[in-house]
This record gives C-alpha cells, sequence and structure tokens, in this order.
C-alpha cells in the first residue's frame, strides 16, 4: 500500500511534477503493484546474502593517465542553453 | 526487393556477398527501401543511403539497431521523448563491434520507452504492430527490432534484455531472441534502464544468425568494467541431435498462467526433444514464482538513479518557467511517459529511507535465492526448457489499463537475468496462426551449448516464418 501524500513524498525526491490525476493513478497502480510485492516479505531469508551484481569481479583498474575525450564544443553541442564554455541554468537561488 | 534476396537469412546474405553473387550495396538498397516504406512503426529512423562497409565476416548485411544503442551523429532517444533529437557524439561498443565486423546500419527501431514495458505500447513514438496481426503488439522492449526481423524489414537486428525484453517479443514475433550472459557483451553506450540486469543481444530470423551476429557482439570492454567477454570462442551451432542432453523442466515456469495453446506447442516441443536423444528431467526452481516482485524492486530502483540524469540540462528539449526547480520538474514531467514515471515513483519509494531494508534489501536476498535454485538445477541438467511467454500476442490496448498484468507477461523470462544466465527463445510453432515461444536457459556463458541445443530443434520444428515477410 501507499498513500497520496507517500506519492507526493516521492515524486518531490524524484524531481517529477505530476497533475492532480496522474496522483489519483498513480496511487491506485502503485498500490496494488506493491500488493504483489510485498509477498516477497513472507520467504524466509535470514542468512542470506544480497546480490547486488552477478559478475564476481572487484577492483577494475586501469592506468591513471590522461586519454583523449570528447571536445567542449562536443560536449556542448546537444545543450538547450549554454555559453560556449558551460551549460547554461538558472541559477539555484533564482 | 526480389524474393531470392528476401529469402535469405543474414548468414547466407553474408556468405553470397563475400562469394560476390549478391552485391552489398544492392542488399542495403533493397531493405532501406522495405525499411522506409514500412507500416509496423518498426523504424524510427532509417539511414538514407548505404554506409561504407568495413571488409568483415558480416558482409555488408545490414543491421537493425534499437534505439537506445547510442550511433555517433544518429538519433538515439532510447524510445523517449525526453531524448527527442539528440545525436550522440559517440557509438556503442556493440554497434561498433558489429560493424567493423561488415555490418551497415539499417535503422533504429522502436521500442518501450527506455526500455520498460512488454507490448512496445509505452513508445514516446507510437506503438508498433505485430506483422502476424496487425491488431496484436509485437512485444517489448525491443519490439520494433522482432516486428522488423520477422517482416523482413531487416535481415537481422539487436535488443537489450533486461527482464525479457529480446526473448518476449522474439517469441511474440516468431523470431530467434539471445539473451546473453551478463557481461559477455559490453554495456558502453547503451542507454542503461537497470544496470545489473541490461544485456544486449540478437534478434535473427534463425539459430545460425543469433550466433553469428553474437560472436561478433561478445568482448571485454574497458569502457564497461563489468564486462568479461566471453571465455569461448563462439561457434556455428551444426547439431542436429541433442543425444546425451539432459533438460529441466521446472513445473513453476511451466504450468500455472500458461495458456492451452502455448502449453500444447511446449509440449510437443519436449516429445521433440526426446525423439532427438534427450532426456527430460522435472527440475525445481522454487523461487523462480518470485522473480517479478524481485525484479519490480531492483529495476525500478537500478531505473530511478540512472533516469535522474535525464533533467533538461545538457541534452533534450528544456521545460520550466525560469527557476531550476521547475526547470528539471517541468522538463522531466512533460519528457517521461506514465509507465517511466511509474517506475520512476516504484523505485525511489523502495530505495527511500525507512523501506530499504524491506523492498530493496529483501528483493537483493530473492536473487541469491533465485540464482541458487539454478545453480542447483544444473547440477542435474544441461538446459532448461520453458514456455517463453504464457501467451501469444495479445492485443492492442489490452493490459495498457492494468500495469501489474502487463509485468506478469515477463513471469517466465525475469527469473534469467535475475541470475545473470542467458537463455535463448526460437519458435515453436503456431497457436490460432500467432507464434508460440520456446526458451532454453543454461549456465552462465554456456551459450554454445545452448546454441547447439536450439539448432538441432529448430531442424526439428521447422518452423515457417515466411507469411509474416509477405
Amino acid at each position: 500500500m501507499i498513500d497520496r501524500e507517500q506519492v507526493l513524498h516521492v515524486a518531490r525526491l524524484a524531481r517529477l511534477r505530476l497533475s492532480d490525476a496522474e496522483v489519483e493513478t498513480m496511487t491506485g497502480e502503485l498500490s496494488k503493484v506493491l500488493d504483489h510485492i510485498e509477498k516477497i516479505s513472507e520467504l524466509d531469508l535470514d542468512g542470506v546474502e544480497p546480490t547486488s551484481h552477478v559478475v564476481e569481479l572487484e577492483n577494475v583498474l586501469r592506468e591513471d593517465v590522461p586519454r583523449p575525450s570528447i571536445s567542449r564544443e562536443q560536449a556542448l553541442e546537444q545543450a538547450p542553453d549554454s555559453d560556449g564554455t558551460g551549460f547554461r541554468v538558472p541559477s539555484p537561488g533564482a | 526487393m526480389s524474393a531470392d534476396l528476401l529469402g535469405l537469412t543474414g548468414a547466407q546474405a553474408a556468405a553470397k556477398v563475400a562469394g560476390g553473387e549478391i552485391d552489398a550495396g544492392e542488399l542495403f538498397g533493397a531493405y532501406r527501401e522495405r525499411a522506409a516504406a514500412e507500416k509496423l512503426n518498426a523504424f524510427l529512423w532509417v539511414a538514407e543511403e548505404a554506409p561504407a562497409v568495413a571488409d568483415g565476416p558480416l558482409g555488408g548485411v545490414p543491421l537493425a539497431v534499437k534505439d537506445l544503442f547510442c550511433t555517433e551523429g544518429v538519433h538515439s532517444a532510447a524510445g523517449s521523448r525526453i531524448l527527442e533529437g539528440y545525436r550522440p557524439p559517440y557509438t556503442s561498443t556493440a554497434v561498433r563491434n558489429l560493424t567493423e565486423a561488415g555490418a551497415t546500419l539499417l535503422g533504429k527501431t522502436n521500442m518501450d520507452e527506455f526500455a520498460m514495458g512488454s507490448s512496445n505500447e509505452n513508445s514516446g513514438y507510437g506503438p508498433v504492430k505485430n506483422p502476424w496481426d496487425e491488431t496484436r503488439v509485437p512485444g517489448g522492449s525491443s519490439g520494433g527490432s522482432a516486428a522488423a526481423v520477422a517482416a523482413g524489414l531487416a535481415p537481422w537486428a539487436i535488443g537489450t534484455d533486461t527482464g525479457g525484453s529480446i526473448r518476449q517479443p522474439a517469441s511474440l514475433c516468431g523470431i530467434v531472441g539471445l539473451k546473453p550472459t551478463y557481461g559477455a557483451v559490453s554495456r558502453y553506450g547503451m542507454i542503461a534502464f537497470a544496470s545489473s540486469l541490461d544485456q544486449a543481444g540478437p534478434l535473427t530470423r534463425d539459430v545460425t544468425d543469433a550466433a553469428l551476429l553474437f560472436r561478433h557482439m561478445v568482448g571485454r570492454d574497458p569502457c564497461d568494467s563489468t564486462s568479461t567477454g566471453h571465455p569461448e570462442d563462439i561457434k556455428l551451432p551444426e547439431a542436429e541431435r541433442v543425444d546425451g542432453m539432459k533438460f529441466g523442466v521446472p513445473p513453476e515456469l511451466t504450468g500455472e498462467g500458461v495458456e492451452p495453446g502455448v502449453k500444447e506447442v511446449f509440449e510437443a516441443t519436449l516429445k521433440l526433444l526426446e525423439d532427438l536423444g534427450g532426456e527430460l528431467v522435472e527440475v525445481g526452481l522454487p523461487h523462480s514464482p518470485h522473480g517479478i516482485a524481485a525484479y519490480y524492486v531492483i529495476a525500478p530502483a537500478e531505473a530511478s538513479a540512472n533516469l535522474a540524469r535525464f533533467d533538461g540540462v545538457r541534452y533534450g528539449p528544456r521545460k520550466g518557467n525560469g527557476d531550476l526547480l521547475s526547470l528539471y520538474e517541468e522538463t522531466r514531467a512533460e519528457g517521461f511517459g506514465d509507465e517511466v514515471k511509474r517506475r520512476i515513483l516504484l523505485g525511489t519509494y523502495a530505495l527511500s529511507s525507512g523501506y530499504y531494508d524491506a523492498y530493496y534489501g529483501t528483493a537483493q536476498k530473492v536473487r541469491t535465492k533465485i540464482a541458487d535454485d539454478f545453480r542447483a538445477a544444473f547440477e542435474q541438467v544441461d538446459l532448461i526448457v520453458t514456455p517463453t511467454s504464457p501467451t501469444v500476442a495479445f492485443g492492442l490496448g489490452e493490459r495498457t489499463e492494468d500495469p501489474l498484468a502487463m509485468y506478469l507477461s515477463d513471469a517466465l523470462t525475469v527469473p534469467m537475468p535475475l541470475a545473470g544466465i542467458p537463455a535463448i527463445s526460437i519458435p515453436g510453432g503456431l497457436s490460432d496462426g500467432l507464434p508460440v515461444g520456446i526458451q532454453l536457459a543454461g549456465p552462465a556463458f554456456s551459450e554454445n551449448r545452448i546454441f547447439e541445443a536450439a539448432h538441432a530443434l529448430e531442424g526439428a520444428i521447422g518452423f515457417d516464418g515466411s507469411s509474416a515477410r509477405a
């Protein structure tokens, strides 16, 4: 179960603006999905190690030397707004 | 396009190009024309002209590529409006490996937005129709790639599979699809959905084509530190029998929820495996029925983090009314579709303070149990056989109002990526005129074994997909 307030809280955390109608639908749909998910809490999982990754790898390292990368011009080419040296956004204080 | 050209598999076309019997430019032109004129909405972008062909074993045979693979200077939006118009400055390793081996980029295929879906109805660019019945879905999320291959709009294609996104559309469209072992193929340049599950693989007309494409996709890549490459050389399969092989049949993935028509084709396939010299053994996968629940915690949790980067700052359209918060919130509200929003909310919730252990921690433990079940089963058997999808292709719109029903479409394909193991779907026959897929899964890095068994089975089944290419 998830209620309206929780959906709004999570939407704020995820920087998603939802319309009132969306909050309504999402609350219903997510509750139904969570009801299904919550069945796993009935399993006996004491002492089971969690799997975060299926490949056993550790410390994949490379030499710390500079390599060619894309240019600043290429990086800025797709920007919705740029001053030619960086991405331009409204001031966080505005 | 001549029927002769259209009738060739990718491997056959490559051999004819190499032998000088057909011209690579002519082959490309013929497919380009079909792809540009298609009515299934399978393609989001089709190449204007034949690219330069690298000399290689793939012989200039055109390749359709799922929209989420970055291709330098070419539309790559992962089926999302939030990346509309995006042309990446680099090419994904999987695509680069294939083009260096001689494949040519024919076009980018439609998909569920950010690979989230089982019907292709979550695309920001409209749904794809199933070439076997245009009132039905092609499956998803690699629905465009599957429909393109089934309809003969491309000789072969690549897609990605996170919970079934290669195998389920392959099943619903009557073609072959392989989800490789996690790590075999680099994820560099794939627009990420769930990084611990995502894996690229081929969608093809037959098993030989799948092996040939896969051979040229694998490799360790310094740009993806989780990539391992493959410990074996990938062989083109030749087996016509499966003598001595043991096939595990798990009741958990072959019984409940599987519709009668699918069950009928599945049972006929089991009989064929015995005729070919295989032995059937019942094996238990007791935690697999919890796969969907674990998956719908883990995949959305990873997605909520991966999709944080789409914020209107560096690429894609920007919305908002002058302040930074509304820039983020409006860009994401307008750019993402409903399913993507649903999963971001679900994943953010599962990772949020107070819920992390109950959801994410528990789901990761279930993942361990699912992988342990497979490990135990593979001590008894060589491969596991199940239907790929519990149903044949469903109607457009039939499951869009019920997210959980849509999620359960992947019940038989989700356990394998959770365990990181490979699985193939091949056409097993028709039920009421619609394709039914058969899934063969094996231990990590057993792709050669899977290809051999699938090749023998394919020969015995003798599936004819030519009517969908008409």
